[in-house]
């Protein structure tokens, strides 16, 4: 066989090891998390009445075979376990006992996602609610104030109604502020500080100093007798509101995985003792066999046993045209049956399922965060203090250095300053962006394993493609059979299909698919021997057949003759001449060609008007790599390169200075996935290894790539512009709030206008990450 | 007005030790269960100890509403979850080395620090 044996999986010492290669494969929480489980179990006893149900259960837990411990927590009604019992024995145990259990752990996503709704919309509701009663007060007295009312105390009549005033004002603060009050307690206690404390301390600041000019109006300068009861009611309603429609905001980010939690049909309909019953897809077993009729959803992942049908997959893979599906193929939970009535065997249930993981995933993806991100939360982190630190500073300075009132500059700057801080922009910046981009990269088909997968993936600026598989569909046909004996093309056949059924080489496998399609039996085999990156040679029916490429003829000193002019000939019609000879004379020359997927040329055209450059990989020779390549439209490419060579390839480029992509099949090229900047890994189908690469493509199509760089681009645009506008809105307002354009042009922020611009501002960074949503790959 | 600008000097001193010097105690996981509640902006208790070289799980409470607290994140981990609101969240964590490590929200306005010896 020719060199590209290299692409197989029998003579590569990387091949089995791509989970644990490289620094990238880092232990997930997820795979943890499995492993933790398989010791510690949780189960949630319903109907325990007593306490001494108690030591029933716990015997009839500790009665199962493979339990160690079984220790029930009463008051929580639940019970854990420890050992390596299945679950479902554990909850059949509990059952015979007299009691229903279910698995603590198995969380119904669906559930879950109802229950986190209504818990927003209350919230929503208690935040509308309290935003009313304190704008109810605030907007009257501010204006009041603005109409020209006197907000100074100077006779008794004022001071009593402004004491009514003020204890109206906390009473809005007892009522609609009380969560930024307590909040910004505990969290003094624990000596922490958050947006809590700032609003706090802004609004009981106007406060406190109000009611000392009502109370002891001697203490304070004449000129700086007024009241801000108007600043603290507003400032508590604005920034309820800010959080209300935040809140809003916010639940639109999370439409993706709402949707993909959404395509997880809640029964099945299974055969079991030759009856069919619908049953919760929590109760289907493995290998429970499954009905789905012409427009039901899939409801776990399986394999046809029997019937043909045409399958919607988009909603996982983004691939727009349904699959056909007969059997012996696999189907996912969650895609769309169209056509035909089939039966399925379940092969994976319950988190297990296809579409389970890739919940997961995003999930876990849509959480973490990117290194662009680190500056923020580095910031976040001394934010708060820094923040009372400043308006501490900004006070002292209007004191010693202000016109008078200076005490009324002072309080109104440092509630102003505490106002005005938003960290909650900042913190909000990049997780909001990555939120929606890794929902929308999902809906695309693209999953990313995380945050710094999707800043690289942004920066990327060379591209290396594996051939096989990646840009050509990966499955090669025999095309042409040179005959150069006296042995028919049928015989020809045989044997080299005779000598490749030992070999898992798609070529090889290319060949004993061609012969069988002809009705051809490959024989026996014996003393098969692999020539890492050359070939094969075994001995059937007593003779030594070899297979391979030019290379291994020569060395075995096999004439080639005129064939090699031949054989070129073929590789720059993009096929893969190889010879095969019988007892050291050349036999044939067969050819095989694995054709390029429909649409990989427009879809490396967007990689290279995207200014990345394109490189192709191939363990095939250079007359087929470069036929390939110019096929595609690729220019540069590396032809003959061995398994172990392709990691080199990633790492000569990185020394160029380039942020390399590579992308492969994700079985054979692990290491030079792991070395790569950003490994993608392109999956056929729903059928993929989710934990090999960084981003992973759920259709072979190689538009996904390109979707994948796009998506990341304008999250990381996204991002900036967020962290840009937190930043400067931060710097920008804090100082301005301090005062230090009055000297200028006499301009002091109120601390109402400082609320309005807090509350927005983080609204803003929410909304704006939700634009993202709006993003649209272009396939040109 | 020079005891103004001492107390203010003062009060800036206090507001450093308080909330960047200070570390506040550390609670241990020992055989009982230990909850840690999430509410008011805080995690409590918001230090934790666990033992090295051991997988443990830790049970988050989270009463607040808010969105701010929903996320849990441990950083060095890798490690990121949604809390459900008054349901009490078992987290299962692989066996880590002696050391120290954050976890937080989102917007880390919600913090604290697991040690590991």
């Amino acid at each position: 066989m020719s060199s590209h044996h290299t692409d197989t999986k029998h003579d590569s010492p990387h091949d089995h090891c791509h989970v644990e290669a490289g620094p990238r494969s880092v232990e997930t929480a997820a795979a943890v998390e499995k492993e933790v489980d398989s010791r510690l179990q949780e189960l949630l006893i319903e109907g325990a009445g007593c306490a001494s149900c108690v030591g029933k259960i716990e015997a009839a837990l500790k009665a199962v075979p493979g339990v160690d411990q079984a220790e029930m927590n009463f008051a929580q009604r639940t019970v854990s376990i420890s050992g390596q019992a299945q679950t479902e024995d554990l909850v059949k145990a509990v059952e015979k006992a007299g009691y229903n259990a279910k698995p603590a752990e198995a969380e119904d996503e669906d559930a879950a996602m109802a229950e986190k709704e209504q818990a927003d919309w209350a919230y929503y509701k208690r935040l509308m609610r309290d935003m009313t009663i304190a704008l109810g007060l605030g907007v009257p007295l501010m204006v009041y104030g603005l109409l020209g009312g006197p907000m100074t105390v100077s006779t008794t009549g004022e001071r009593m109604a402004w004491l009514i005033v003020g204890l109206l004002t906390l009473g809005v603060m007892v009522f609609s502020g009380r969560h930024f009050y307590v909040g910004a307690w505990q969290s003094f206690k624990n000596h922490s500080a958050n947006m809590d404390t700032l609003i706090a301390l802004g609004t009981g600041t106007a406060w406190v100093y109000s009611m000392v000019v009502v109370f002891v109006p001697q203490l304070i300068p004449e000129m700086a007798r007024h009241v801000y009861f108007e600043a603290t009611a507003m400032i508590i309603g604005l920034i309820n509101l800010g959080l209300a429609l935040e809140l809003k905001a916010r639940g639109r980010t999370s439409e993706a995985i709402k949707r993909l939690i959404g395509l997880q049909p809640k029964t099945a309909r299974v055969v079991r003792d030759g009856k069919e019953l619908d049953i919760a897809i929590e109760q289907v077993l493995l290998n429970d066999l499954v009905r789905v009729r012409p427009g039901e959803k899939i409801p776990v992942d399986g394999e046809v046993i029997e019937g043909h049908t045409a399958i919607d997959e988009s909603m996982l893979t983004g691939e727009p045209m349904p699959v056909k599906k007969g059997e012996g193929d696999k189907v996912s939970a969650g895609t769309l049956n169209k056509s035909g009535s089939i039966l399925f065997r379940a092969t994976r249930v319950g988190k297990d399922t296809a579409l389970a993981q890739i919940i997961g995933m995003v999930k876990r993806a849509q959480n973490s965060k990117p290194p662009i991100g680190r500056l923020a939360d580095v910031i976040s982190a001394y934010f708060v203090p820094a923040i009372m630190i400043i308006a501490v500073i900004s006070a002292l300075v209007w004191l010693n250095f202000g016109p008078e009132p200076a005490v009324a500059f002072a309080i109104v700057s440092a509630t102003t300053v505490l106002i005005i801080a938003c960290p909650c922009a900042l913190g909000l910046a990049t997780p909001m962006s990555v939120m929606v981009g890794v929902g929308k990269a999902a809906e695309a088909g693209v999953l990313i394993r995380n945050g710094e997968a999707l800043q690289t993936a942004s920066k990327i600026t060379a591209m290396i493609l594996d051939k096989t598989g990646t840009i050509t569909l990966g499955a090669p046909k025999v095309t042409d059979v040179l005959i150069a004996g006296e042995r028919d093309e049928k015989t020809i056949l045989r044997l080299a299909a005779t000598l490749e059924s030992g070999s898992e080489h798609p070529l090889a496998l290319a060949i004993v698919e061609t012969a069988r399609e002809k009705g051809i039996e490959p024989g026996k085999v014996s003393q098969f021997n692999a020539i890492a990156g050359h070939g094969v040679e075994a001995t059937v029916e007593e003779q030594t057949l070899l297979f391979g490429n030019e290379k291994l003829m020569r060395e075995r000193q096999i004439d080639l003759g005129e064939f090699v002019d031949k054989a070129q000939q073929l590789a720059a019609e993009a096929k893969t001449p190889m010879y095969f000879a019988v007892d050291n004379k050349l036999a044939a020359v067969i050819a095989v060609a694995d054709p390029i997927k429909n649409d990989s040329v427009a879809a490396i055209k967007r990689l290279q008007n995207n200014g990345i450059r394109v490189i192709m990989l191939t363990g095939d020779n250079r007359a087929t790599a470069e036929a390939v390549a110019k096929k595609a439209g690729i220019t540069e490419f590396f032809a003959e390169v061995l398994p172990e060579d392709k990691s080199r390839k990633v790492q000569d480029l990185q020394m160029e200075g380039e942020v390399v992509g590579m992308t492969g099949d994700g079985i054979n090229d692990a290491p030079a996935l792991a070395m790569a900047n950003v490994g993608f890994a392109i999956g056929t189908g729903t059928d993929v290894a989710i934990e090999s690469a960084d981003i992973t493509l759920m259709r072979g199509s190689l538009h996904g790539l390109a979707d994948a760089i796009a998506v990341s681009k304008a999250t990381l645009r996204n991002i900036k512009q967020n962290l840009f506008g937190a930043f400067f809105y931060n710097a920008a307002g804090v100082p301005v709030a301090a005062g230090v354009l009055y000297p200028l042009f006499g301009l002091l922020l109120s601390p109402v206008i400082a609320g309005a611009a807090m509350a927005f501002s983080s609204l803003t960074v929410v909304s704006n990450a939700n634009r993202l949503r709006l993003f649209k790959a272009q396939e040109v | 007005m020079l005891l103004v600008n001492l107390a203010g000097l003062a009060l800036i001193a206090w507001i450093v030790w308080w909330f960047w010097l200070y570390k506040p105690a550390e609670a241990e996981l020992g055989e009982e269960d230990l909850l840690i509640v999430v509410e008011n902006g805080t995690y409590t208790p918001s230090r934790i100890k666990v033992p090295a070289g051991q997988p443990v799980k830790l049970k988050f409470l989270r009463k607040d509403a808010s969105p701010c607290s929903e996320t849990l994140l441990i950083p060095e981990l890798q490690f990121s979850d949604t809390l459900p609101v008054n349901k009490v969240k078992a987290v299962s964590l692989p066996a880590l080395s002696s050391g120290e490590y954050d976890f937080h929200c989102q917007m880390q306005m919600y913090r604290g620090q697991i040690t590991v010896q």
